[in-house]
């Protein structure tokens, strides 16, 4: 009787971990801001999603995949590169951001200037830098792919490949890219306790720091100038889309989670370590019309810390590194 | 049973309906094919993609060589005062002077006398938002860089793209002088921004009413004069303004665009 149920048990917890287990929002997350009801999650939409995110034809060569510049192990971003090299090599003038909780996001790129993840992948797929191919041509290429249209009629019940549905597909695969399962993430669901450096950490950027990177997403999803001076290329960020000065060299607070794996960091990946941002921001703000307000305190610009706090904050942002997020082999190319 | 019951009281009641009235109240509702012809001029004369050259009011010689602009959201005004407003989904065209078949936007009206006729230049905010699988045929948001009528990196569609040739502009990087005016802009998802859209509102009274009638096809033949893009209620001066894309001048452009359009005559 006993190994019966032990039987029956160990048959249905098997299904279970064969199942797909489809989109699942962490309880003590914020509401999505992804809209599921117009494109739930299947297993087929995010199969077919995951290939095409790998799928090198989605470029004008054939060379480079989605995949090439936001790469699993890196938490999906394109590690290394301060901007990411599209096809012939061409140079992009941003760092690739990471593919990560983007069901929360509510704008789309460094900016902001796209407002639905499902017209997200138009920009790399035709920009110049990028992919630099149609999304027509893109379609016209997969329809001659075997496998393609029958993927695509077991996803959305048609093997005619229409834009809509690629994308839905990709977004389906995007959304599906859920890192929660940090350290930070266990101690706050009390299943683990963080190192007196880290908790040392987390208390000073509590303090200073999650007026942006507000918790548990790390980011507010605002758009701030943190005062690190435009850069060459003389890149306005958030004003090019909203045509308001007010706005001028302001970029998406982006969200640290995985923080060590992205790096290099800010929108053009001028700083390649952890160590140059907190000294940025320690000691090396610089005074613009449009600086965030969080960073000015009467004459004091940034946010001071010393070089203890700075090792303490490290060590907590370290905490926000989720191993099963970058290794997770759903999410992988299979 | 309710399946069939239904369909057999209206047809009672129509029967009733021709018995006392005739056949007006059935055909009053009845939907006829209508088109709006967008006859694309320059001046006086046709255009010429490439092979003419023009002038504007400032005196700088240009050619045209691409030209293609939405229109949508139409609506037509009876002589009763009653609007028909074309249903959304089939409400939007694309009019390319490189496709000659473009110029003709078709839809389907109520018959009757009609006496004005509204739409807009460019794509409202609401189909710009819309979900993807909304937005097909000529607003697949996908469209390539030379032809395409959308900007991917910020979302939304170019309501008017004009580009051509002209000594007076400056030179682009490859040496070449065009001038390139893209203008789009629905005023903006998540922060305030541009509004390009443009009404037309065109009285047909002078030129020809429209008389929609069962077995006839109605064309309202417009005429854009596309110089009035550069010689409208704001002159453009290619030599500053060669490169109009999304920035605040846009909109004036987009006011010129919404002036190129009037009524030349009516085929009933």
């Amino acid at each position: 009787m006993t190994s019966a149920v032990l039987f029956l048990l160990l048959s249905c917890s098997k299904e279970i971990l064969q199942r797909f287990p489809g989109f699942q929002a962490p309880a003590d997350f914020p509401a999505t801001a992804y809209h599921f009801d117009t494109n739930p999650v299947t297993q087929e939409g995010f199969e077919l999603g995951r290939k095409l995110f790998y799928d090198p034809h989605l470029s004008r060569n054939n060379s480079i995949s989605c995949g090439s510049c936001h790469i699993q192990s890196s938490a999906f971003t394109q590690h290394g590169h301060d901007l990411s090299h599209g096809v012939d090599d061409r140079l992009g003038k941003r760092n690739s951001p990471p593919i990560m909780n983007l069901a929360w996001m509510p704008l789309f790129l460094w900016d902001g200037g796209v407002f639905d993840l499902d017209l997200q992948p138009v920009v790399p797929i035709t920009s110049h830098e990028e992919m630099d191919e149609s999304v027509g041509n893109v379609i016209k290429k997969l329809q001659g792919i075997p496998a393609y249209p029958e993927l695509f009629r077991k996803a959305f019940g048609s093997e005619e490949i229409t834009t809509a549905n690629m994308m839905k597909a990709l977004s389906q695969f995007m959304v599906m890219c859920v890192s929660d399962q940090s350290k930070y993430d266990s101690v706050r669901r009390n299943q683990a306790t963080f190192t007196p450096e880290e908790q040392a950490g987390y208390s000073f950027f509590r303090q200073s720091c999650t007026g942006c990177h507000k918790e548990p997403l790390l980011t507010d999803f605002s758009f701030r100038n943190n005062g690190i001076r435009a850069g060459l290329n003389g890149d306005r960020g958030r004003s090019g889309i909203t045509l308001n000065p007010d706005d001028d060299f302001r970029f998406k607070v982006p969200s640290l989670r995985n923080v060590a794996y992205t790096a290099p960091y800010m929108h053009d990946g001028r700083f390649i370590t952890l160590d140059a941002v907190l000294d940025h921001y320690a000691a090396k703000v610089q005074e613009a019309p449009t600086l965030d307000p969080l960073l000015r305190s009467g004459t004091t610009l940034g946010i001071p810390m010393t070089d203890v706090q700075k090792t303490q904050v490290i060590a907590f942002l370290k905490t926000l590194s989720d191993p099963q997020f970058i290794k997770n082999p759903i999410l992988a190319e299979q | 049973m309710r399946f069939t019951i239904i369909p057999c009281l209206l047809l009672l009641s129509s029967l009733g309906f021709t018995g006392c009235k005739k056949d007006t109240t059935i055909t009053s509702n009845e939907l006829v094919p209508m088109t709006v012809e967008f006859d694309n001029i320059v001046g006086g004369q046709n255009l010429f993609l490439n092979t003419v050259t023009y002038k504007n009011k400032m005196g700088e010689d240009y050619t045209i060589s691409r030209l293609q602009y939405f229109i949508s959201n139409i609506s037509l005004v009876k002589t009763d005062g009653t609007e028909y407003i074309v249903p959304a989904d089939s409400s939007y065209f694309l009019i390319r002077e490189a496709e000659p078949e473009t110029r003709f936007a078709r839809f389907r009206v109520p018959v009757g006398d009609y006496q004005s006729l509204k739409f807009i230049v460019g794509v409202d905010s609401l189909r710009s938002t819309m979900d993807v699988s909304r937005r097909t045929g000529v607003l697949d948001p996908t469209g390539g860089m030379e032809d395409g009528m959308y900007w991917s990196w910020n979302s939304g569609y170019i309501f008017f793209k004009m580009e051509g040739d002209s000594p007076s502009a400056p030179a682009d990087p490859s040496g070449n002088h065009k001038f390139r005016f893209h203008i789009g802009g629905f005023g903006g998802y998540s922060a305030p921004g541009i509004n390009n859209i443009r009404n037309v509102n065109l009285d047909l009274r002078a030129s020809g009413l429209v008389q929609a009638r069962t077995g006839r096809k109605s064309n309202i033949h417009l005429m854009a004069d596309i110089a009035k893009v550069m010689d409208g209620s704001t002159t453009v001066r290619l030599a500053e303004n060669a490169s109009v894309m999304f920035g605040d001048y846009s909109s004036k452009i987009a006011d010129n665009c919404s002036q190129v359009f009037f009524h030349d005559h009516t085929e009933n």
